[in-house]
């Protein structure tokens, strides 16, 4: 590697790490946006010098850059805000694809004998990227709702995924030590394809954001691996800040739901027993419904009204329509916040995104500390397509999934207006008291329409 | 162990802390456009793909080398181009756009 390229490298790195920086504040982050993609093209510029092309290396890079670029760009502009969960999953899933075939490729290079620096972190590479692609693929589907978001379990499970684990390592062994056969190779790619898959069928669609951000960790730990393979810098720096800046980030978020991490990924939900409980709560008790027309009166005649925004209402489309019921409330001088759970919608930060999208002053928004305090002074908790992160079965009953997860107080507010679109439990398939609380009132209906109703409601009040 | 591996040893040890470091502060309501963001950056794959191309003359070479070129500028592009629709939306009321009809 010569200086020139080793010290653009350098620049590249230090822009990743400022760009990562800059996305820490919400009035930097487009820059620091701006700032990662300069150092990507830095680093791209700086490689090509470096390469001996033959014609079909630079006709297949050609048309591969014209293809993914097409891809990507009209992936990700035609993408709905509420779909965002699964394209981030696309986009990290590709990439642990291209670091797996990186390994390959370099691996086959090698032919024979390559020494163990170069196929130690070829194998990991293909491994770990082999498990990301075809878990994202599964975590795409399950969110695209190409098929169930319910947990998929099977007895045995964990046997079945622990021998998956077990013939890769042996696979691995083998790979190093004996010989570089392409054979061994495309097993191994496709074992861990399997595992891939294995691994995230048991997770409910509730953890799929952290089993995201766990993958997209990994693939920054292949490219980083590839980056040893290739003896390059900029991939070994860039993959490894985000193999540990994403690591932190699940953590984060598994955090932020209350559950560990290993229950998260092993514990499949306990779907059974919850949906048992769900069917048996309901028995036999009554919610109250309430009209348009009493419920804008109540908001009209409020000081104080506290929204808690969820993902019935990414849904639904209806982040304008919410905006709108809040416009027509201040106008009246009814003070409005939004209350955002941790992991409000599918993804921490997630709602923050689709509100700011219907223009929501950023003001309004109050994190779950920042308001819990005040539900004991509001006058009406309007709770929209939310529902597990207002459940007090959270803090109170220690068999329930969701047990220490912390919640919004939404009971302690005076009324408590739930809007839903069917008596259904949340994501995590469980009943909800707060439902049957005599301060709460059902308003059933799509969310965008009901909220709809309801600025007219208001307006008419 | 020879003085290259020593010094990539050295950069993905260092790496790992200022990762971890420089996250540490992100605010819970840009966890999803960090993420995204940080999805983007391992798209760096791209660099790797262009390596292993750019000297493909074998058949077996040749697919592999297109598939992960495609692949990762899926990543790298996509990637960049999806944070920045997430972050456009955080810069505030004073430049209000006509709402999209949806």
């Amino acid at each position: 590697m010569t200086i020139a390229i080793a010290l653009a490298y350098l620049v590249a790195a230090v822009l990743f790490i400022l760009g990562l920086k800059q996305l820490s504040s919400p009035k930097g982050a487009r820059n620091g946006n701006f700032t990662a993609a300069a150092g990507m093209v830095i680093a791209l510029l700086a490689t090509l010098p470096l390469l001996h092309f033959t014609t079909a290396g630079v006709t297949i890079i050609l048309i591969g850059v014209a293809i993914g670029g097409v891809v990507g760009v009209v992936g990700a502009r035609r993408v709905k805000m509420t779909a965002i969960p699964q394209m981030v999953a696309l986009f990290n899933g590709v990439g642990g694809g291209a670091a797996a075939l990186v390994a390959v490729a370099e691996l086959l290079r090698f032919g024979e004998h390559p020494t163990f620096t170069v196929a130690f972190p070829s194998v990991f590479s293909i491994v770990i990227g082999s498990v990301s692609f075809a878990g994202s693929m599964v975590a795409f589907a399950k969110l695209q709702e190409l098929m169930t978001g319910t947990p998929i379990t099977y007895p045995g499970q964990q046997l079945v995924n622990g021998l998956l684990a077990a013939a890769i390592v042996g696979f691995v062994i083998a790979v190093l030590a004996v010989a570089s056969v392409p054979f061994s190779f495309v097993s191994l790619m496709v074992l861990a394809l399997v595992l891939g898959v294995a691994f995230v069928l048991p997770i409910g669609g509730a953890d799929m954001p952290v089993v995201i951000s766990l993958l997209n960790a990994f693939t920054g730990l292949a490219v980083a691996a590839s980056g040893f393979t290739l003896n390059n810098f900029a991939l070994i720096v860039a993959g490894t800040l985000v193999g540990a800046s994403g690591s932190l980030l699940t953590k984060m978020m598994s955090d932020a739901m209350g559950r560990s991490l290993v229950s998260v990924l092993f514990g499949a939900f306990g779907k059974v027993q919850a949906g048992a409980a769900a069917v048996a709560g309901q028995e036999g008790r009554s919610v109250r419904s309430a009209s348009a027309e009493d419920l804008g009166t109540l908001l009209a005649y409020s000081r104080r009204v506290i929204i808690v925004p969820g993902y019935g209402l990414a849904v639904a489309q209806a982040q304008h329509a919410v905006r709108e019921l809040a416009d027509v409330l201040e106008k009246r001088g009814v003070e409005v916040s939004y209350a955002i759970h941790p992991v409000a919608g599918r993804m921490p930060g997630h709602m923050n995104v689709l509100l700011a999208e219907a223009n929501v002053p950023y003001e309004q928004l109050k994190e779950m500390d920042e308001i819990n305090d005040e539900f004991k002074n509001a006058d009406v908790v309007l709770i929209v397509g939310a529902n597990d992160v207002v459940n007090p079965a959270a803090r109170t009953s220690p068999g329930s999934p969701i047990f220490g997860m912390p919640i919004l107080n939404a009971d302690q507010a005076k009324n408590i207006v739930f809007m839903k679109r069917s008596m259904r439990p949340g994501f995590a398939g469980i009943d909800n008291e707060l439902m049957f609380d005599p301060k709460t009132m059902m308003f059933f209906g799509d969310a965008k329409e009901s909220l709809t109703k309801l600025v007219s409601a208001v307006k008419a009040a | 162990m020879n003085n290259e591996l020593l010094n990539e040893l050295t950069f993905f040890v260092l790496a790992i802390f200022v990762g971890i470091e420089v996250i540490s502060k992100v605010p819970t309501i840009l966890h999803t456009p960090l993420m995204s963001g940080t999805n983007a950056i391992h798209g760096i794959i791209l660099v790797g793909a262009i390596v292993i191309a750019a000297g493909a003359s074998s058949p077996v070479n040749i697919a592999i080398g297109l598939v992960a070129v495609i692949l990762a500028t899926t990543n790298v592009v996509g990637g960049f181009v999806v944070t920045d629709r997430m972050l456009e939306m955080f810069k505030g009321r004073q430049a209000p756009k006509t709402p999209e009809s949806k």
